[in-house]
């Protein structure tokens, strides 16, 4: 699906530009987008170091375990096959509540260790797909994560589904569940609004919209077990 | 209303305040443990490189081209019907992709239009109810190494009609 997106986009951009006479343009834009790709990456570094370190920290003084138990009812409803004792489960929660409070950095290391809990999850449930990540786990548990081998990348590059869970857990988090919109009331009054927050109220209701559609869809298609 | 604004001004120190003074009580080894996870960290980002300078590099070679221009003033006619400016288009598209690159439409908006405008507060509500598609679904994948993604574009982008279709019933109501 992405390759297809991806390719579209490209070959879309140059053809476009071939008949519009914009082809320095795009040429500039590649390099210089493949140089700000890098940046933000420099500065995503910082900030999702921080915030794994301090993830970190309130895992192992139990509290993320805390959190997690204080939305365990919502999180058995969406996630229903979810052991309760899995450290998905913790992490969902984590993203979760990030998203909600709007610490957007903060959201995106919890989102991207559940992910690999549920690959982890997938393993143990004996998708085949997902066989060599137990094995990784099992070598280096505890010292450094789940981060997984290069050479096994490869091999494993052949084509893993999406569990039903990775599929909601995405779509719940794109439809976004954030509660306050701060960058935009920033932006707002940056540029001179006359009441920065009149928009809180309608930027909650779309996002509980937004999310209630989310949730709907997906509880729709997770109907009925296991789909593959 | 300040006071809202710079809300994740004050909730970052506070929760930092609390997670490092929670885990010092509770006996953890707190700079070990952030060591330990920052380090953990460090290596997902290390993952995720690659696939930002391939989005960023398309979507950049993609608005260079003018191809989000066109979009618009072909689309534009349709949508205003329904409520949605034509100068709203291009940010509709980006936001799909990359949510800096929408930052910068949204200021261009709220230069020209005013964010009190109709098509400002459409914008500030509309960027306040979903997330970028395309590169979340990008980079959260590539962290459990899927290929195959599945319902979730689908999913995704109908929470993103919702949160549009919302949007503009919103302003709709506010802004008269």
């Amino acid at each position: 699906m992405l390759n297809a997106i991806w390719a579209f986009m490209i070959l879309l951009a140059v053809i476009y530009a071939a008949c519009t006479g914009h082809m320095s343009e795009v040429t500039n834009a590649a390099l210089d987008s493949a140089g700000e790709a890098i940046s933000l990456c420099l500065t995503m570094a910082g900030v999702v170091a921080l915030w794994m370190g301090l993830m970190e920290i309130a895992k192992r003084a139990g509290l993320i375990e805390k959190l997690t138990r204080g939305i365990s009812p919502f999180l058995t409803f969406l996630f229903p096959r979810i052991p309760k004792n899995h450290p998905a489960r913790e992490y969902i929660a984590a993203n979760i509540i990030a998203n909600i409070l709007g610490l957007g950095w903060a959201c995106t290391p919890a989102g991207l260790k559940a992910m690999e809990e549920l690959a982890n999850l997938e393993a143990e449930r004996g998708n085949p797909e997902y066989a060599n990540v137990k094995n990784e786990r099992g070598k280096k548990q505890e010292k450094s994560g789940n981060q997984t081998d290069k050479n096994y990348d490869r091999k494993a590059s052949g084509g893993r589904r999406a569990s039903n869970e990775m599929c909601n857990f995405l779509i719940l988090n794109i439809s976004s569940l954030q509660l306050i919109p701060v960058n935009m009331i920033a932006y707002r009054s940056q540029y001179g609004s006359a009441n920065p927050t009149s928009i809180i109220a309608p930027a909650i209701a779309a996002t509980l919209f937004s999310s209630l559609m989310a949730v709907i869809y997906c509880k729709w298609k997770d109907r009925g077990g296991v789909g593959r | 209303m300040n006071a809202l604004a710079h809300i994740s001004d004050i909730l970052i120190p506070i929760l930092i305040f609390f997670i490092v003074g929670y885990g010092y009580v509770s006996k953890v080894k707190v700079y070990e443990s952030f060591l330990d996870g920052a380090k953990d960290g460090l290596k997902i980002v290390v993952d995720i490189v690659p696939t930002l300078v391939g989005l960023m590099m398309a979507v950049g070679m993609l608005r260079a081209s003018g191809f989000f221009d066109l979009l618009g003033k072909l689309l534009g006619p349709i949508t205003e019907k329904v409520g949605l400016p034509a100068q709203l288009m291009p940010l509709l598209v980006v936001k799909l992709f990359s949510a800096s690159a929408a930052t910068g439409l949204v200021l261009d908006i709220f230069k020209n239009s005013g964010p009190d405008s109709y098509a400002g507060t459409l914008t500030s509500i509309l960027m306040s109810c979903t997330e970028t598609v395309f590169y979340t679904m990008s980079v959260y994948f590539l962290a459990a190494k899927v290929t195959k993604t599945r319902y979730t574009l689908a999913g995704a982008l109908l929470a993103t009609l919702a949160g549009t279709v919302a949007s503009v019933v919103l302003t709709a109501m506010l802004v008269t």
